[in-house]
């Protein structure tokens, strides 16, 4: 029964799992996570008139801000959630990836693509400069104009063969699995059909098709799928798979989970459009993408609700279970995230927050709040997993994670009163500098804050250098446990 | 459907996206269809406020403008603004910078006409730069609002003229001073004037005429001038 159900029933953890992969990623995505906040406090210690870097091409804090988002997206969640899922998906199906040595070869493609595009953002433009030649060139060598596509054009093609190559790579598992397909891997499955797509839509359609208004839909389309059909369906589905089995328990319900699948799936690729409210693009298209994002705001307190029917009753794991309070203090940002959501996509909203750092408090509340949240309570559940030992220092942990949730709390709710203050300030037509000053308080904590997020980070990775020391000595306390099948409800 | 594999990848995984970009992507550039699209060349042809100040730069730096741009023909001005919107891009000026003015909030009376999808239906806007945060103010009606000496200084050392700017310094775009725009400074002034100029209300209402005198005799008359 359990062999046609979840595959042969002696497949062995260390069959299943690539361990030296795992860590590779999360050692790169960590890698670039520095980077990323580096470039983030370029930009907040520009705003505030503390740059010490100012005037230097190289270091300018306009490219360097594009390096921050990109660093996050493309480096620092993409590489974990690649780590994690080559831990998730073969102990989940119990079957391997399709080739391993296409993992390692996506791999190292994956960080080329990450490296050059920060290199190209960095360097492209100076390089292009230097000669006349170079400059009557049809492409730029450095930004592309659309956020989150900043790639530039020469590497969005391999970007994309690396993106179908990781679909190949993970879906051959999933497809060998027989039987019914668990919640997360509905997730996975999506994820990286959209992914796909999205990457290309965003990437081509307004660069070489389409201009103007049109382009600005697709433009909004590809910034929200991102989050929205990427992200968001990795980092469920990885919280599907890794909460059952840390409290031993099934899903609360899978009815529930049906609905938040489904209303995502139908819902989420709608809402690109709010992204441009009151631009010149068709007002009926702008409401109909404001009712949507209202309906998957709906759905996403299905999933919260799941998720915490789920851990009700054993709410003492959160002060016990480090990876267990990582993820649910992402889910309590997540709820808080969509609940802002759902407001600030109104018209009346957009009328005062739009332009102004609301958003970007917003951004962070959910890119760090969330998602980030989730992967470093996965790194903390693996390592000492890979590693075969204990943390080094359980209370470096309870730092990292309270610098990491206290930080984004001060950064999320100072950037969001800021960009009221910049709305009204705008609306009220004083001169622009009223603003400008009226947000230096605001901006200088947030200085402070991104400093308090990353400490945590600096904990978490000396904490990460000494357990990496101590496992090269030691023998292993700790094991992998044998690749268990996620916690179902029975008759499901 | 709702758990099988078939389902997941064929209907919420292809279906669904491609229903929300029939809706969403489709309908906006089926609407927009019989707009043509201009081209940097033609901008270059027919904005008369445009051509009017790249020979204003060609004036108040003649060596350089000679350098990097030689004559200030319609060719040149078409580089330039090609340039111009790369550097734009690439910089990441449209991370605090908008390029739209909204119905709500004053804006109108703040930057003038609200934005219409014409103004966006040329080769420069691809990809459109609407941009999403304002740290700086909208730039879609800054075209003739400064002068071209304002704006080199502005790009040389924002603090310059704005006393409280947060905007960093781009020395890059000059040859040491600040009345020495290189190839990249004069391309982002040529840009930024570009920004609005197409409107009636572009604030430079004096008449066009193209210069008759070769570039080198206009010259000498401007020192002329100041003599």
């Amino acid at each position: 029964m359990i062999d046609t159900l979840f595959g042969p029933d002696d497949a062995r953890h260390e069959d299943l799992v690539d361990e030296p992969i795992v860590v590779a990623y999360f050692i790169a995505a960590l890698s670039f996570l520095f980077i990323s906040m580096l470039a983030g406090m370029l930009m907040a210690l520009q705003l505030v008139h503390w740059n010490p870097l100012q005037g230097f091409e190289l270091l300018s804090a306009g490219r360097w801000r594009m390096v921050h988002t990109n660093a996050i997206a493309y480096g620092f969640l993409a590489d974990a959630f690649l780590g994690a899922l080559h831990w998730a998906i073969p102990r989940l199906t119990l079957r391997q990836v399709l080739d391993r040595r296409l993992s390692w070869f996506i791999f190292g493609a994956w960080q080329f693509v990450v490296l050059s595009t920060a290199i190209g953002i960095v360097a492209g433009p100076t390089l292009q400069a230097v000669s006349r030649s170079l400059e009557a060139l049809p492409f730029s060598f450095g930004a592309q104009g659309l956020e989150w596509g900043e790639t530039p054009t020469w590497i969005d093609p391999l970007a994309l063969v690396g993106l179908l190559l990781v679909g190949i790579n993970f879906m051959a598992p999933i497809s060998r699995a027989k039987g019914p397909l668990y919640v997360a891997s509905w997730y996975f499955m999506a994820a990286f059909v959209w992914t796909f797509l999205t990457y290309a839509m965003g990437n081509f359609l307004p660069e070489y098709w389409l201009t103007g208004t049109s382009a600005g839909a697709v433009g909004g389309l590809f910034i929200h799928d991102l989050v929205g059909l990427f992200v968001t369906p990795l980092g469920w589905g990885l919280m599907y798979y890794f909460v059952p089995i840390m409290l031993r328990r099934p899903i609360w319900s899978h009815g529930l989970s049906l609905v938040g699948f489904w209303g995502l799936a139908f819902f989420y690729p709608l809402n690109g459009i709010h992204h441009f409210l009151y631009t010149p693009i068709p007002m009926f298209l702008q409401r109909g993408a404001i009712i949507a994002t209202i309906a998957v705001e709906m759905v996403v307190m299905t999933v919260i609700v799941n998720f915490f029917g789920t851990i009700w009753g054993s709410g003492r794991q959160l002060i016990t279970n480090l990876p267990i309070r990582w993820f649910y203090t992402g889910m309590v940002f997540y709820a808080i995230t969509c609940a802002q959501c759902a407001m600030q996509v109104t018209l009346t909203f957009q009328a005062v927050i739009h332009f102004s750092d609301w958003v970007v408090g917003h951004a962070h509340l959910v890119m760090f709040g969330v998602f980030s949240m989730w992967l470093l309570g996965i790194m903390t559940y693996l390592f000492p997993r890979l590693w075969r030992t204990q943390w080094y220092s359980r209370e470096l942990c309870e730092w990292h994670f309270w610098l990491s949730a206290v930080g984004l709390l001060v950064m999320a709710v100072d950037l969001t009163l800021a960009g009221l203050f910049q709305g009204y300030f705008w609306a009220s037509l004083q001169p622009w500098d009223v603003s400008i000053d009226g947000s230096m308080p605001f901006w200088t904590l947030r200085v402070f804050a991104g400093l308090t997020m990353m400490a945590g980070q600096v904990c978490f990775v000396y904490n990460l250098y000494r357990t990496w020391q101590a496992s090269r000595l030691g023998p292993a306390p700790v094991q992998a446990e044998p690749a268990t099948p996620v916690p179902q409800a029975s008759g499901s | 459907m709702f758990e099988s594999k078939s389902g997941v990848v064929l209907v919420a995984g292809l279906g669904f996206f491609i229903f929300a970009f029939l809706s969403n992507a489709l309908v906006p550039a089926l609407m927009y269809r019989d707009l043509e699209e201009q081209t940097v060349q033609q901008i270059a042809e027919t904005n008369s406020n445009l051509l009017y100040q790249f020979e204003d730069l060609s004036y108040r730096y003649p060596e350089q403008f000679a350098k990097h741009y030689g004559e200030p023909s319609t060719e040149a001005l078409a580089e330039a603004l090609t340039l111009g919107r790369r550097t734009y891009v690439n910089e990441g000026c449209w991370h605090c910078h908008s390029q739209f003015v909204r119905p709500v909030s004053r804006e109108e009376d703040r930057w003038g006409p609200v934005s219409r999808t014409e103004e966006y239906q040329n080769e420069l806007q691809r990809p459109v730069m609407f941009g999403t945060r304002r740290v700086g103010p909208d730039l879609s009606r800054e075209g003739g609002r400064h002068g071209n000496d304002w704006h080199a200084v502005h790009f040389f050392q924002p603090t310059l003229v704005s006393t409280d700017s947060p905007m960093p310094n781009y020395p890059w775009f000059f040859d040491g001073a600040p009345d020495k725009p290189n190839r990249r400074g004069l391309a982002m002034i040529v840009y930024v004037q570009w920004l609005g100029s197409w409107l009636e209300s572009y604030p430079y209402y004096e008449d066009y005429e193209p210069i008759e005198r070769p570039l080198s005799e206009a010259q000498a008359g401007a020192s002329e001038d100041e003599s």
